[in-house]
């Protein structure tokens, strides 16, 4: 019987596929997406997890884990598996499965639905759950503890600097689309500064007036930042308040940088934990939500499935589809960061070692689908406008009427009344070159929403998803720049004692101003470059979640190796023998490319002979020098990435070799077995 | 399902609401107090919220 109802599975699922790809009509329900990504979940979880889990982990319920034997009642706390399961989704969830697809859906619909399916399926889950499960057996070990634990200390210090790199390229790539979502718009500006007074009021009463009463606290913030929401559209109606909210980017990017600054010294309680818990209250809440109204819309998905800008010729970044829709969408199929967070709070969680199924598969299954959904959300616009919104003037041409006929001679027609009247409606001046994914994911789930549950808030909506994606986008830089800080302090540590102790206020200051300044210099490039800095910083980032995907899967083989289970090396090795590939090949194109819309050094000396002959207009002029460094520096950091990547294989390779040949290898670091029973 | 398991449900959801949000992280560790020190003083529910946003903050717990 059972067996039955999953052949039903696998043949739902691929009945679905298969009414995806021979699809031939203008649009195409984006229920057979649902449909096909449910079926090919539910089969990678039963099948492929549980195997992994017996075979390759070998979990064992009968071996008591670090929650039972070391339980202080406060970290290590044996939990249960669904409350498990909601803690690590929502740290592992945050605004990159939005943004990827949404860039990615430049190709078509169907790659970056492709990828993110069988990158999950394949790779993310598996990495999630091995590094979930490594960790568990080693008391709750780092990743970086790990490395150095079961590789040495070459793979210890990669993790390292990986993580310090990938911190600043994540929160100069979100605080750029929070600017960009926030230009010249008052109601987004207002509501987003309005979440900031409410996160120290929401931390002031779960200190002062009721401790730790989390669950009321988070409701009133809730209220309060709906409010905020309805309170920017009355605001963007007043004649003189307007103006005070209608800024340009630089200024908004000085703001981000000494938000991020301050956010970094003051003490969490204030702004950084009550900003989490709303922030997670606001994610929970729109994923369902989202889920729930895309099942009743069941929208038409009005994107071909694939474009012409396979090529490399797309809009909103240049470059082909291989390697390029790999390195655009990595949260939501593969994501490196994911295996810090499986590898600090959560294992220390785990009742039984059984739960890892669950917990290290079955979140990132569902972070999978909140990028199918924000797929959906993109492709159910018209292709025109969602070119049109995510197009930077640099490619597209800087006024309305330049756009529309650049984007319709593309195939996809557009008109300057149709893009006025959607700004109109939601609420924003313009809609045009709204670049960084974070608008037009907004027009398509205050599209969805209103849609599902009743239309006429089309703005109050739009501006809701903005808010919401600004508020986890803001968290994650609070505490990127945080931990960022942390291990700053930590190296600085080597170099002098004092500047090591994480609560000495000179240490703090002079740590924070480094990593701030670090993404900060980024983020402000990014708001200078006419191309829109999306286009160069979201690739980098790609690689260098990638490279950290690629350390984790290091990690696991060399342990699984390590264990005599070469046999089934394959688990980890497969998805990192890709990983590999398509970081290096993203590399080698983005460093070496002739055009200009993909390789760095080509666009830095395109942007130098102009310069050189007077061909830039003065105000382009003056930023080109320094467009021109930032072209050579991030091309010095692809390949340094890369490198890093390369080394780590080399050593695990290495390590790998010892075994085969029998020669001694660090011995395990795995904590003893201690029967459950004996507790 | 039984009825009895049917009637529990409201007090389970709200039990479960309460966890997944770490509602409860202070009672939960008063009884883990309770059973494990005995003889000392437990922490102030102030005092205990502040050093767990302390410790949370401290490593990698949001992502991207």
């Amino acid at each position: 019987m059972r067996k039955l109802l999953w052949a039903c599975v696998a043949l739902i699922g691929a009945s679905a596929l298969g009414g995806i790809a021979l699809n031939r009509g203008e649009t195409i329900n984006a229920m057979w997406i649902v449909v096909a990504a449910v079926c090919v979940y539910a089969l990678g979880y039963r099948f492929y997890s549980a195997w992994i889990a017996a075979r390759v982990l070998t979990v064992d319920d009968a071996r008591a884990t670090p929650a039972i034997r070391l339980n202080n009642g406060r970290d290590f706390v044996p939990t249960h598996r669904w409350i498990v399961f909601g803690h690590h989704f929502a740290a592992i969830a945050g605004p990159g499965p939005l943004i990827g697809p949404t860039l990615a859906a430049q190709f078509g619909f169907l790659p970056g639905t492709l990828w993110i399916l069988v990158g999950a399926v394949l790779g993310g889950c598996v990495q999630d759950m091995t590094i979930l499960f490594l960790s568990t057996r080693r008391d709750g070990r780092s990743l970086g503890q790990m490395a150095r634990d079961e590789l040495g200390p070459i793979g210890g210090y990669a993790a390292i600097v990986g993580t310090l790199v990938i911190m600043l390229i994540l929160i100069a790539v979100l605080g750029l689309v929070v600017v960009n979502a926030m230009k010249h718009s008052p109601w987004a500006t207002a509501t987003v500064f309005a979440t900031i007074p409410i996160a120290v009021l929401i931390g002031l009463y779960l200190r002062n007036i009721r401790p730790g009463r989390v669950l009321e606290a988070s409701l009133i913030g809730l209220a309060l930042l709906l409010l905020a929401v309805v309170g920017g559209g009355a605001l963007n109606e007043h004649e003189t308040l307007r103006t005070w909210f209608d800024l340009d980017g630089k200024p908004l990017a000085w703001f981000v940088i000494a938000y991020g600054f301050i956010a970094a010294v003051l003490p969490v309680w204030l702004l950084l934990a009550p900003r989490d818990y709303l922030s997670t209250f606001l994610k929970l809440g729109t994923v369902l939500l989202l889920a729930i109204a895309v099942v009743i819309m069941s929208p038409e998905i009005k994107m071909p499935a694939v474009t012409q800008f396979i090529d490399g010729t797309g809009p909103i970044f240049g470059g082909a589809i291989f390697p390029f829709v790999f390195i655009t969408i990595a949260c939501g199929a593969i994501s490196g960061f994911h295996a810090l967070v499986a590898s600090g709070t959560t294992p220390k969680l785990i009742g039984t070692e059984s739960d890892v199924r669950l917990i290290g598969y079955g979140s990132m299954v569902l972070e999978s689908s909140v990028a199918i959904m924000a797929m959906i959300a993109a492709t159910l616009l018209d292709p025109g406008v969602f070119f049109a919104i995510n197009s930077s003037p640099g490619i597209v041409g800087a006024s309305a009427e330049a756009a529309v006929s650049t984007i319709s001679s593309w195939g996809f027609p557009v008109t300057v009344e149709q893009m006025d009247r959607l700004a109109q409606d939601m609420g924003e001046s313009t809609l045009f070159a709204r670049t960084g994914g974070a608008p037009s994911l907004a027009v398509g789930m205050a599209s969805i929403f209103s849609s599902a549950f009743g239309s006429g808030m089309l703005a109050v909506w739009y501006h809701f998803a903005i808010m919401f994606e600004a508020v986890f986008i803001l968290t994650t830089l609070d505490a990127g720049t945080r931990v960022g800080r942390f291990m700053l302090q930590d190296a600085l540590g080597h170099v002098w004692k004092p500047l090591g102790r994480t609560s000495w206020y000179p240490s703090v200051l002079i740590a924070s101003a480094l990593v701030v300044a670090g993404w900060g210099y980024f983020l402000y490039i990014g708001v200078v470059d006419p191309n829109g800095g999306i286009n160069i910083l979201w690739p980098l980032f790609g690689i260098a979640n990638q490279l950290l995907a690629g350390i984790a899967l290091c990690v696991a083989t060399g342990i699984i190796i390590k264990q005599g289970k070469l046999r089934y090396a394959w688990v980890t090795a497969a998805p990192l023998a890709w990983i590999a590939l398509i970081t290096t090949v993203a590399t080698w194109e983005k460093v070496m490319s002739a055009d200009p819309r993909v390789g760095f050094l080509a666009a830095a000396e395109q942007l130098a002979t102009k310069l050189a002959t007077g061909a830039l207009p003065p105000e382009q002029a003056a930023v080109a020098p320094q467009l021109i460094f930032n072209q050579r520096l991030d091309a010095a950091l692809a390949l340094l990435l890369t490198a890093i990547l390369w080394v780590v294989i080399a050593d695990t390779a290495r390590v790998s070799w010892r075994v085969a040949r029998g020669l001694p290898v660090l011995p395990s670091s795995e904590a003893p077995a201690v029967p459950v029973h004996a507790q | 399902m039984s009825f009895a398991t049917l009637r529990l449900l409201p007090r389970t959801l709200w039990r479960f609401i309460r966890a997944l949000s770490r509602d409860d992280a202070y009672s939960a560790y008063l009884a883990h107090h309770a059973a494990t020190h005995p003889d000392t003083p437990p922490l102030s529910a102030r005092e205990f919220y502040l050093r767990e946003q302390e410790r949370k903050w401290s490593g990698v717990s949001r992502c991207c």
